[in-house]
Order: C-alpha cells, then structure tokens, then sequence
C-alpha cells in the first residue's frame, strides 16, 4: 500500500482538536486586516498580524491586497473588486477542506481544481429597486478533482468540506457585524 | 407507571420501530400485526403488562425529588418519603426536557413557541403558518401532520438523519437488527461523543409503513428552509446550507444502504429480501428561503423539534460533564454504586429501543450481584 500524501499534516491537526478540547481559550482566535484609501473605489489592504492560541502571532510576511472595480463601473480596475475576494476565499477555504478531509480519509489527489460563481443583481448596490439585496443572490462553486477515490467518495470530500468550512459558514450564515468610527 | 409515554408524547405519535422488535424479557409481541408501530395507548398497556407480569415493586405516583451520596450509599428523597439504597440505576431516559436554541428569545411575542412536550396536536396552535425548526424525527412527524391540516408549514433543516422505512422489502429497522449495526458497542465507535448524540432518524411508524423524508414532505407542500440561524429585528434568517445537510444526508443513507447490500450478500441473506433500491436525492429548492418575517402575522406559532435533552436536576451527585452530561462507562456511572440505563449509545447502538433495554439490564444486574 502507498501511503497517502496530500501535503496535509492531519496528525497536527488532530493532535490540535485533542489539545483543544481541554484548553477551549486557547481557540479563540481574531484575524485581523487594515484598509486604506488610494483613490477612488480604489483601496488597499494588508494582514500581517493575528492572535490564537492565547498570543499574538504573525504571518511569515505581510500581504498587501488591491481592491478596486472593474472600467463598467466607470473605475480604474487596480485590483479586483471586494465581492470577488468573497469569491477567492470560499474556493479556497474548501479547496483547502477538500484537501485535509481527503489527507484524514486516505484519498491521493492528483488535481482538485474549482470555479465559484456569484449571481449579483448591481441594481440593490446601485439603489435602483430597494427589493433586490446588496450581496450575491447565490454562488455556486463547481470542483473538477482527480483522484483514488469513486464518484460518491469525492462527493463526499467536498461535502465535508463544507460542512468544516469557515467561509462556507461565514456567507451561509447570518453574522453579527459590528462597524465603528474609532 | 410509563408516565412519559403516557403525557409527555403527543397525540399521533406511534413507535419508530415495528411491533415484533418491541420485546421485554419473557415479552414477546403476539398481537396480529407485527410490522405495523404502536401508538402511545398500546406502548402504556405493553409496559404494564410487563410490571403485572414481572411483579417488580413499582412505587406508583412517586417522583423522586434528590438522590444524594449518603456513607456507602445513597438517600434518595421522594415525595411520598425517604428511601436508603446502596446502588441507584438512573433509568429516567434521555428526553424529560425540550431543548430549545437561546435564539427563541427574539422570536416577537406574538408567535406562541410550543415544544414537542407541550404539543398534542394541530388544534392545540394559534391560527396561522407554522414554522417548525428540526428535522429529526419529531420535526418531520409534526411538520407532516400539521401541513395535513391543512396549515402552512416551513421547515427549517439542519443536520439530519434520512431514511427510507421500508428498504428491499424489509423495515430499515430490520436491516439495522439484523446487519448487526445495533449491536455496535459504545466501545468500537470511532467517535463515541457524536454518536451519542446523533440526531433520531427520519422516522415515522403508520399502518401505511410510508417514507417521512424530506421529498415525502415536499410532495405534501412543506417549504424546507435552512438551519434557523438568528432573530435579527424580528425577522428570523435561516441558513443558505440547505443543500450541503441536504447531500451529506443522502450521502450518508446511501453509505448505510450499501452496508446492509453487503451484509445481505456476505450473510446469504439475499433471498429474505426484495432486490436492491435506490432512492432519487433530496429535491432541494433551487433558492429556499433566507428570510420569514415573524411580524406578519404568516406564522403563528413555532414548534421548536430541536432534541431533548435528561432532566439530571434531582441527582445531588458530583457525575455531570461540563455540558450536563452523565459521566459513564458503559453504563457505569463515575461514582460507586450508580449506573445508568436507557440512554443513546449507552452500551449499544440499540441502548435507547425498548428491545435493547435486556442485555444492558442483564450487564448492570451482573455488577450489582458482583
């Protein structure tokens, strides 16, 4: 028998939930991110910083992000817009799930690749008609994975995924949302 | 004596599992219909023909109001006087108290909030659409009859448990019996915390022995919404993870179909049973509702169908978990001399089933003799 490897090291992971178990304040964890306005719709943001495990920690360099929007919103399109960030972190929070779930469950994947889709009806940000909503009205994400595994068995990896993933959660479910001026 | 069955099970309830798997020792079912469910009235005639037969001395209309720790054993406080023992078994099951989500304290006051334990029947609810959270088996049970009639009724559906009731021929509780899945001990689980509260599957006994699943319920013109996730302003927002419970159920049955495939091929059991089935998925509403003002006046009452949890507040014994729950082994409780019965995954997978109570019964009399 091969051994698996998916570049996921599930006995960390496990090892954590073990240590988690007894020690829930040390699960609480912030992320953090900081804006700044350029110009325009355009802004960008960085992270560096975060606290878990009971301290503040850091990532190994600070990534800087440009969000901006498209020419058809009459702007200068440096980045991509913030409602597609959505769209990158959903892919990869259950790309990253699709990934562990495989490594714990003994599946070797050769290639997990997925496009993600979110309907947006503009005329809710535009303010046209006060009934449409400001966010997606759906998204649906597609995976296209290869692997050792049968058809239902990757169906369920992705299910899975899902069923363990932040993002997932965070757009499924309504989260209290609190914005001040410092 | 069966006083739960007796008042705290609504009115159409019927047993989950068929006649002939509900046996007591020495008692045996022998009536004329042994694949159809007992209603309520005859679980309650069934358990007493068990006491009148076993002559066990049952202290009638007696609620036990503290057991506590007294020397080499325990003092137990009754409303009818005080008892001393040197073993207790807690056999006071696993649903005295409807749990309810702290989120209900939103709900505008106008929507009536019923649990299970209060609910009896349609009648017994305000005029309007009912929202009933849970899809479990009392979930589903409730959201049926009430759409039958003739109510508006959304559900709202989290993680759940579907299966068919009849699969290959045979009563899916069979095939649990028979492949051997009750017989799992609480030992030989990969993950025994969630097995223990594993949500009762989507169940329901009728003469007709049909499917309560969530199809079932669409063809009779439920709404299914996502799991009821937050109050905000008195609107109530339901999850947009219909769809992944939704597959991961069917998933799951699925799985468990192959399983008893596989046991019927390797067991020679083929010829016992009908030919192999597959069930179509879940018909998931292409867009399922995110949102229900509870101001409206749609919905005029919620029934929250979100599990049950033991009523442990008499039991002054230091053996309760950080979230309520009974430390035990197996039964063994973490303090000399108690044991438990009756509850989900207690020793078995067939711990909670009245036909599970005899080889749990016979482990704990052997080490109270010991």
């Amino acid at each position: 028998m091969t051994t698996v490897d998916n570049g996921v090291n599930v006995q960390a992971l496990l090892d954590a939930r073990e240590v988690l178990r007894g020690a829930p304040e040390a699960a609480q964890f912030t992320w953090k991110a900081s804006a700044k306005w350029e110009n325009g719709v355009h802004s960008t943001a960085t992270i560096k910083n975060f606290f878990g495990l009971g301290a503040e920690q850091s990532h190994k360099s600070e990534t800087t992000f440009t969000a901006d929007h498209p020419e058809v919103f009459a702007a200068e399109d440096h980045g991509i817009t913030p409602i597609e960030y959505l769209l990158v972190g959903l892919a990869s929070c259950l790309t990253a799930g699709v990934a562990s779930v495989a490594q714990n469950r003994g599946i070797q994947l050769r290639s997990v690749e997925s496009t993600v889709e979110g309907n947006h009806d503009i005329r809710g940000i535009l303010g046209v008609d006060s009934d449409v909503r400001n966010g997606f009205n759906d998204v649906k994400v597609t995976f296209n994975i290869d692997a050792d595994a049968s058809k239902e068995e990757i169906e369920a990896l992705v299910a899975q995924s899902q069923k363990r993933s932040a993002v997932y959660d965070a757009l499924t479910n309504p989260t209290s949302v609190t914005v001040e001026v410092a | 004596m069966a006083n739960s069955w007796r008042r705290e099970r609504w009115d159409s309830l019927r047993l989950l599992t068929p006649n002939w798997q509900s046996r007591l020792p020495g008692q045996d079912y022998t009536g004329p219909d042994p694949d159809g469910y007992m209603t309520m009235g005859e679980v309650v005639e069934f358990i007493e023909r068990f006491a009148l037969a076993t002559r066990a001395p049952v202290r009638t209309r007696t609620t036990v109001t503290s057991v506590r720790p007294d020397g080499d054993g325990y003092h137990v406080s009754t409303d009818q006087g005080e008892l001393r023992c040197r073993s207790v078994v807690l056999a006071s099951g696993a649903c005295n108290l409807a749990t309810v989500p702290d989120l209900s304290a939103g709900v505008p006051s106008a929507v009536t909030q019923v649990t299970p334990l209060d609910y009896r029947g349609p009648d017994g609810l305000p005029d309007g659409g009912v929202l009933v959270v849970g899809a479990s088996a009392t979930g589903v049970q409730l959201a049926a009859e009430l759409q039958r009639s003739g109510r508006a009724v959304t559900l709202a559906v989290g993680e759940h448990v579907r299966l068919p009731r009849l699969y290959r021929k045979r009563d899916v509780l069979w095939w649990m019996d028979a492949s051997g899945v009750w017989d799992q001990r609480y030992d030989e689980v990969d993950d025994l915390s969630r097995a223990r509260k594993l949500p009762s599957p989507q169940l329901v006994g009728t003469p007709e022995r049909s499917t309560l699943d969530l199809n079932a319920l669409t063809g009779l013109g439920v709404e299914l919404v996502g799991r009821f996730a937050m109050v905000r302003d008195g609107v109530a927002l339901f999850s947009g993870g219909l769809r992944n419970v939704c597959s991961l159920a069917d998933l799951k049955m699925k799985r468990l179909l192959a399983t008893f495939d596989e046991w019927a091929r390797t067991s020679g059991r083929e010829a016992e049973v009908g030919p192999p089935e597959e069930f179509p998925p879940t018909d998931v509403p292409a867009s399922s509702r995110l949102k229900l003002d509870l101001r409206t006046g749609e919905i005029g009452s919620i029934v929250w169908a979100t599990g049950y949890r033991p009523d442990y507040s008499w039991l002054d014994v230091p053996v309760l978990d950080g979230k309520g729950r009974l430390r035990h082994e197996g039964g063994v409780v973490d303090a000399p001399g108690l044991f438990a019965l009756g509850l989900p995954m207690l020793r078995r997978r067939r711990s909670t089933f009245i036909n599970g109570i005899e080889d749990d019964a016979r482990d704990v009399i052997g080490r109270l003799v010991s």
